[in-house]
């Protein structure tokens, strides 16, 4: 025959794939050097479609790399780095054991750096991709910006992380593209639409480090995550400020505007690593150019499909109204108040806000500033209160946000006891799980009234129940006879009928009963129908049908669960309050 | 003389405090009290002065103490040697006991006016120390002048003992050389505690022992303490163990070097100093020999280093430290550019292959704020079930635990929050990726769009007649051909027979043996009843409906054929055609079938003359076909291949189907050979009948199954319906409408529309329309019988719960 025999599994997946053990064998490092490869390149092994095949028969589960990425691996410049830092440790080491200094010196100096520039062009070629995948990246430098300095992190990570943070803050805050925010159990979710894309970090609570067990958590391999990641923030970090015309590294108009005298007193490293103070500054521009409307839709309305238009324009103007949502409105922080999210979130939003000027550097205006509108507020005050602003508790700001206006204040005074914070990331329109009442309230302004009437009402009720209480008795003495009076004129009614009907003659023409239709009957048919009709669904899909049947089964008995439940608190919540009156009457 | 002045000495010694007690109680209280104060006084004038460190440096002063009262020791142990000789001599010593009492009389009246002075002049005292020492010195030595005076031998111990006094009058040296009065502790620098056991405390020089002097009790020393003006300067020598009084020169040396000075009083510290050594630079050098003249000259060598620094600075090997400091700083400056020229144009460069992005992370929902609604909240009930899966938390339905806290600010810290970042950085890189294509249909879109079943009507869809009266399990039904009877076969050994419109039993008629099948002739023409009662098949003429019909019936059967045909002897074994008693004959048997085994299974042929009868157990001889008119059987199979399960007659063309468990075999009843093998892919047959045209043949499975085979198309079914969730039992098509009706043991009946197009590319249509589940359940059996009416879209069903029931349209 034409040609060599060909063996098994020279071609096809047998080929594509290689074992992570071969890999290291072929590219000649370290299991750890591999490691730091595969997280500054972002390689990550690859699921085959028939994992025997791609293992060469073998069955037992190995992790598998693409040829192709770990050829990739093996043209990277750094790779050459990585084998020489660990020779020189190797060498530092040595020469420490035998306390030669001057090698040491000399070694150090030639120690390499990692280049990391090319890396992030390559896994980001072009600017949304690198902003699509930013939410790992700003989730860990948040929370490396809260790191203190520790054994086995380079020492000047958690600082580089909480000026590349701040800096992407102010770009925020520049841009107005800061769309929902959430506060957790587990920190605090923003969500940014940046270019289309939405980015979502997350901000851990404050005083969030505590130290980890090192079988749980390998701070060496975050970190060497977040040395990638330092590079691609600050990276994004400057196109967003060119996008801005803003000048980066960020400068502060505030400073530029002081005398000179002024300035050397100003150490501006130590402002702008203040996140706080620096955040509650306006950054300085390049150009002074007036900023862009946003683009009118009108222009678009010939598309064919007019719904979806008027909802994208709807929502365009919603975030136009979100993105002067504070505009105007002047808020003071008091000290038990987060005080960097809600600085980033008012400014987002064009509010101004500030604090109190002995507890932190940056405050614009004192609290006893008369043009104040809101005082947020977390703790009950005894001291002194204006008149003029209200006084209110942070929940109000990201529930605002979160409504795209500005929400009434009387829920969220000192003291009183907040409604449910809700999530916005859900589905509005998702079917099959359980909405809070709360949420259906947001959609539906019917129902906010109603829920809004029901609370005053309750109140009016509580401020005339006093009043009432002690009439009440008689009242219900005197509905009770009325009804007893009512009855006995029906029986009267009904009996005269009956007594009149055989009366009239045997034949007579009844008018025809309208059988009425059981209101579940047709239901129960048409269920009936449909489950016939799932017996005909073919053999292929049959068990993708019974898996999503039972998915769908088990959500809507969670969605009924959680109704059952809120139904269940509802009622034991009215019957406190009854149980309350009584009380209070009796008292 | 010596020896006797000693002994007076020990006996002074001995009465000297008994006599100042007596004196002290004698004498008024308010005196003591003088005293008191004024040896208090004394002492504080003494400490005030200099330190009241005296006081705490303890340890420091007795040590210069010991060294002080070596030197000025007293004669004590001589005294305490001769102790047992003096007691002879008491008498005496009382003559010198009256003397004694006058001098202290003397001496405490001096004393007491030294108290008197003391007291008037206290601030004076206080203001200058030295003073009070002289004059107290002076007063003592007044006191010893008097003594002296009185008893000139006794005295000289008394001097002794306090001669420190008066030293600086005395000879200087007189305590230095006293060789033998000086009585030293040979024993060396130890510690005197060894001695703590024995009665001496030492040798001396002539190695004799030392005695302990008598130890005093508390008061003795309180008593001194109050007497004893010196007591504050009294000390114990610890090598001999006696006391010390310390003479006004040492003192004076305690007190200088307590306060840092020289401790000797001559020196002068202010003294005019003497330059021993000028510091002054002299013109000329002390050396003799003139500097070597390399001196003068620079290093080679180290003008090689020199160079070889500088060279290296040159060529750029050496950095300074601020060059240096320098690079480093710009080795570590992160420099950041425009990476991205445009937003979404991309670069042309080197990328991963067929990159997959890593999905986001899920965004929270209602139940992770820090405030969610209450319905949220576990309640006992889930956290019961969230501490049962604390092992397994993959388990839970929720990652964490949903809180509310009612401020902001009691919001604690996430303490997973940095093991999740960790374990997103870990799914980043070691969590093989690959693409999925995700469902995104909604499961309903699954289901077949089939036309409405009310479109398709008309078909059974109420039940409208139950017919009860069997006593048992009714296994089989038949409708007769008109459609106006149905007769059943039931486990109670009877056939009944139904008016169907009326529901009324007509007849009932016992047949010995339990019915497995009952057949009501096709052919319209005679009126008969196939019955398989146990392992006969009854021909039974019911004797309803026309009557001329059944005297046909009857007349035909009647005689039998005479035929000239051999019949062999495997059918003769098989099956034996039998007349009927009279009895038998009156409740209207008219020919009886013995088998050699059970008969499961009796079915006509379309004419009416030929019925075919299955013995499951019968081996070879399983399926047999007879001739009514001839009255002959022939076994048509020699050799079924597994155990037949039911037969069928092709409605029109000369077929036979024979259903083994797995397998339905088409045989051509003419040319006598099989025609076609069609595969059930299912594991036993129970049922099956064929649709009125003769193509499309339905086969009912014990597992569940109904096959449709269209017959022109392949071997394989057409369609598999599972419409029932159990064992499939019963199966009918109907002879008019496109209906077929399938029964189960889940007592369900279904009745589904399967239309067949005349058209050959159209394939059949099987909607199922409706479900019926009327019948009870009686030992796991449910229905085991369905029939169609002939001309009406009603269908019958026969159950285990001995009811037979009719569903009209």
């Amino acid at each position: 025959m034409a040609g060599p025999r060909k063996k098994k599994f020279e071609s096809g997946e047998g080929a594509t794939y290689i074992s992570r053990r071969k890999a290291i064998r072929k590219l000649q490092v370290s299991m750890n050097t591999f490691r730091t490869l595969c997280i500054l390149k972002g390689i990550y092994p690859r699921e085959p479609r028939n994992r025997k095949r791609a293992q060469k028969g073998d069955m037992t589960i190995k992790t598998l790399y693409h040829v192709k990425d770990i050829q990739f691996l093996m043209n990277e410049p750094n790779i050459w780095r990585l084998r020489s830092m660990r020779v020189i440790s190797k060498k530092v080491a040595k020469a420490r054991a035998i306390r030669d200094k001057e090698t040491v010196g000399r070694l150090l100096d030639k120690f390499p750096k990692v280049e990391l520039d090319h890396i992030v062009k390559e896994r980001y070629p072009t600017f949304i991709d690198a902003l699509r995948d930013l939410d790992d990246c700003l989730t860990l430098c948040f929370l490396f910006s809260s790191f203190p300095s520790m054994k086995h992190l380079p020492k000047d990570q958690s600082a580089m992380c909480r000026r590349l943070t701040t800096e992407f803050l102010h770009a925020i805050i520049e841009s107005k593209s800061l769309r929902k925010v959430f506060v957790s159990i587990k920190g605090y979710y923003f969500q940014a639409e940046i270019k289309g894309q939405t980015i979502t970090w997350i901000v851990p609570h404050q005083y969030g480090f505590e130290p980890q067990q090192r079988s749980e958590v390998d701070f060496k391999l975050m970190s060497t995550f977040v040395d990638f990641y330092i590079v691609l923030l600050g990276f994004v970090n400057f196109r967003l400020y060119s996008g801005l015309n803003l000048f980066y590294p960020p400068k502060f108009s505030c400073i530029e505007d002081q005398s000179e005298e002024d300035k050397k007193l100003v150490d501006e490293q130590v402002f702008i690593s203040e996140r706080v103070a620096a955040l509650n500054f306006p950054l300085s521009k390049t150009s002074t150019a007036t900023e862009e409307d946003d683009v009118n839709l009108d222009e678009f309305t010939d598309i064919d499909n007019p719904e979806k238009m008027e909802e994208i324009r709807k929502e365009a103007e919603a975030v136009k109204g979100l993105k002067s949502l504070f505009k105007g409105l002047k808020f003071f922080l008091n000290r038990e108040v987060p005080r960097e999210n809600l600085v980033f979130m008012i400014r987002c939003f064009g509010g101004e806000v500030s604090w109190d000027k002995t507890l932190f550097v940056g405050s614009t205006y004192n609290e006893d500033d008369e043009s104040i509108t809101h005082q947020i507020v977390d703790r009950p005050m005894k001291d002194k209160q204006y008149i003029s602003r209200y006084y209110i508790q942070p929940q109000w700001i990201f529930d605002s946000v979160n409504a795209r206006q500005l929400l009434p204040v009387n829920k969220y005074f000192i003291g009183a006891v907040l409604p449910p914070h809700l999530s916005p990331f859900v589905d509005k329109f998702r079917e099959d799980s359980y909405v809070p009442p709360e949420e259906k309230a947001l959609y539906d302004s019917e129902l906010l009234e109603k829920m809004h009437n029901e609370i005053n009402s309750e109140d009016e009720a509580e401020i005339s129940d006093a009043a009432i209480s002690d009439n009440e008795d008689e009242a219900d003495l005197n509905e009770d006879s009325e009804e007893e009076d009512e009855y006995p004129d029906d029986v009267i009614m009904e009996d005269g009928y009956k007594s009149e009907e055989p009366k009239k003659s045997k034949l007579s023409v009844k008018a025809g009963e309208v059988t009425k239709e059981k209101p579940y009957s047709k239901l129960k048919e048409d269920r009936a129908d449909y489950k016939l009709r799932e017996k005909m669904i073919k053999g292929k899909y049959r068990k993708i049908y019974n898996d999503m049947m039972i998915t769908k089964r088990t959500k809507s008995k969670e969605a009924l669960l959680l109704k059952k439940k809120r139904s269940q608190l509802d009622k034991q919540a009215v019957e406190d309050k009854k149980q309350k009156k009584k009380t209070k009457t009796s008292k | 003389m010596a020896k006797k002045g000693a002994r007076n000495k020990r006996k002074l010694e001995e009465h000297i405090p008994k006599k100042i007690e007596e004196e002290i109680n004698e004498e008024s209280d308010v005196e003591t009290d003088d005293l008191l104060n004024v040896i208090n006084n004394e002492e504080d004038a003494d400490s005030s002065d200099s330190d009241r460190d005296i006081e705490e440096s303890d340890g420091e002063v007795e040590d210069v103490l010991e060294s002080a009262t070596n030197g000025n020791d007293d004669d004590s142990d001589v005294e305490e040697e001769e102790d047992d000789a003096d007691e002879e001599e008491d008498d005496d010593v009382n003559e010198e006991e009256d003397d004694i009492d006058d001098e202290e009389d003397d001496v405490s009246s001096v004393e007491d006016e030294e108290n008197e002075g003391w007291t008037s002049s206290e601030n004076e005292e206080e203001e200058d120390k030295p003073k009070n020492g002289t004059s107290l010195s002076e007063t003592k030595s007044k006191t010893k002048s008097s003594k002296n005076k009185a008893d000139g031998g006794s005295v000289s111990s008394l001097t002794k003992l306090v001669k420190n006094d008066d030293n600086k009058e005395d000879d200087e040296y007189k305590n230095d050389s006293s060789d033998d009065e000086d009585i030293r502790n040979t024993v060396g620098n130890i510690p005197m505690k060894w001695y703590d056991e024995y009665k001496h405390i030492g040798y001396n020089w002539d190695g004799k022992k030392i005695l302990k002097p008598p130890q005093g009790d508390q008061l003795d020393e309180f008593l001194k303490k109050m007497e004893d003006p010196d007591f504050w300067r009294t000390v114990k020598d610890p090598q001999t163990g006696q006391d010390v009084v310390l003479s006004e020169q040492d003192i004076e040396l305690i007190r200088r070097i307590q306060a840092r000075r020289n401790p000797d009083a001559q020196f002068d510290e202010y003294a005019p100093w003497i330059e021993w050594f000028t510091s002054e630079v002299m013109q000329m050098p002390v050396r003799k020999f003139p500097e070597h003249k390399r001196s003068f000259l620079p290093s080679k060598s180290e003008a090689k280093k020199v160079s070889k620094l500088v060279h290296s600075l040159k060529m750029g090997w050496l950095k300074t430290l601020a060059e240096k400091e320098k690079e480093r700083t710009k080795k570590d400056a992160m420099n950041f550019y425009m990476l991205w020229e445009s937003d979404d144009q991309a670069e042309h460069m080197r990328r991963i292959y067929k990159h997959i992005s890593a999905p986001k992370r899920a965004l929270p929902g209602h139940a992770e704020s820090y405030n969610p609604p209450a319905e949220y909240l576990f309640n006992e009930k889930e956290m019961k079930l969230w501490k049962k899966y604390e092992e397994t938390p993959s388990k839970r339905k929720l990652h964490f635990l949903p809180q509310k806290y009612d401020s902001l600010r009691k919001v604690p810290s996430y303490s997973r929050f940095i093991k999740e970042r960790f374990l997103r950085c870990l799914d980043l890189y070691l969590c093989p990726r690959a693409i999925k294509m995700r469902l995104t249909i909604e499961p309903e879109d699954l289901v077949p769009k089939l036309p409405s079943p009310k479109d398709l009507q008309p078909f059974p869809s109420v039940q409208s007649i139950i017919y009860e009266g069997h006593s048992d399990m009714v296994r089989c039904i038949s409708v007769d051909k008109i459609g106006q009877y149905m007769v059943s076969g039931s486990d109670d050994t009877t056939i009944k027979i139904w008016e169907i419109n009326t529901g009324r039993c007509v007849k009932t008629i016992p047949v010995e043996g339990i019915v497995r099948s009952v057949e009501w002739c096709p052919n319209t023409a005679i009126n008969l009843i196939l019955v398989a009662a146990s392992n006969r098949v009854i021909l039974i003429n019911p004797n309803i409906g026309d009557y001329v019909v059944c005297e046909k019936t009857d007349e035909l059967l009647k005689e039998a054929p005479l035929s000239d045909l051999i019949i062999s002897d495997k059918v003769k074994t098989t099956v034996q055609w039998v007349d009927p008693t009279e009895e038998e004959y009156a409740k209207g048997f008219r020919l009886i079938l013995k088998h050699f085994k059970e008969v499961a299974q009796v079915t006509w042929h379309g004419k009416g003359d030929y019925f075919a009868t299955v013995m499951p157990e019968g081996a070879n001889k399983a399926v047999l076909i007879s001739q009514l008119s001839k009255r002959r059987s022939q076994i048509p199979l020699a050799k079924p291949k597994g155990l037949v399960q039911c037969v069928l007659f092709h409605p029109t063309r000369p077929m036979f189907f024979v259903a083994t468990q797995r397998h339905v075999r088409v045989y051509d009843l003419l040319k006598q050979a099989m025609v076609k093998k069609l595969t059930t892919e299912s594991k036993w047959v129970s049922k099956m009948d064929i649709h009125p045209g003769g193509d499309n043949l339905l086969v009912a499975t014990y597992d569940r199954k109904v096959l449709w085979f269209d017959l022109d198309l392949s071997t394989k079914p057409y369609q598999t319906l599972r419409l029932h969730p159990t064992a499939v039992r019963a199966i009918a098509y109907h002879k008019r409408y496109p209906l077929f009706a399938t029964g189960s043991d889940d007592t369900g009946v279904i009745v589904s529309h399967g239309m067949v197009y005349n058209d050959l590319l159209q394939n059949a249509l099987i909607v199922p329309l409706k479900r019926f589940e009327e019948h009870k359940r009686v030992n796991d059996f449910g229905v085991f019988d369905v029939k169609f009416h002939p001309h009406q879209p009603w269908v019958f069903s026969s159950g285990a719960d001995s009811t037979i029931r009719l569903h009209c349209n």
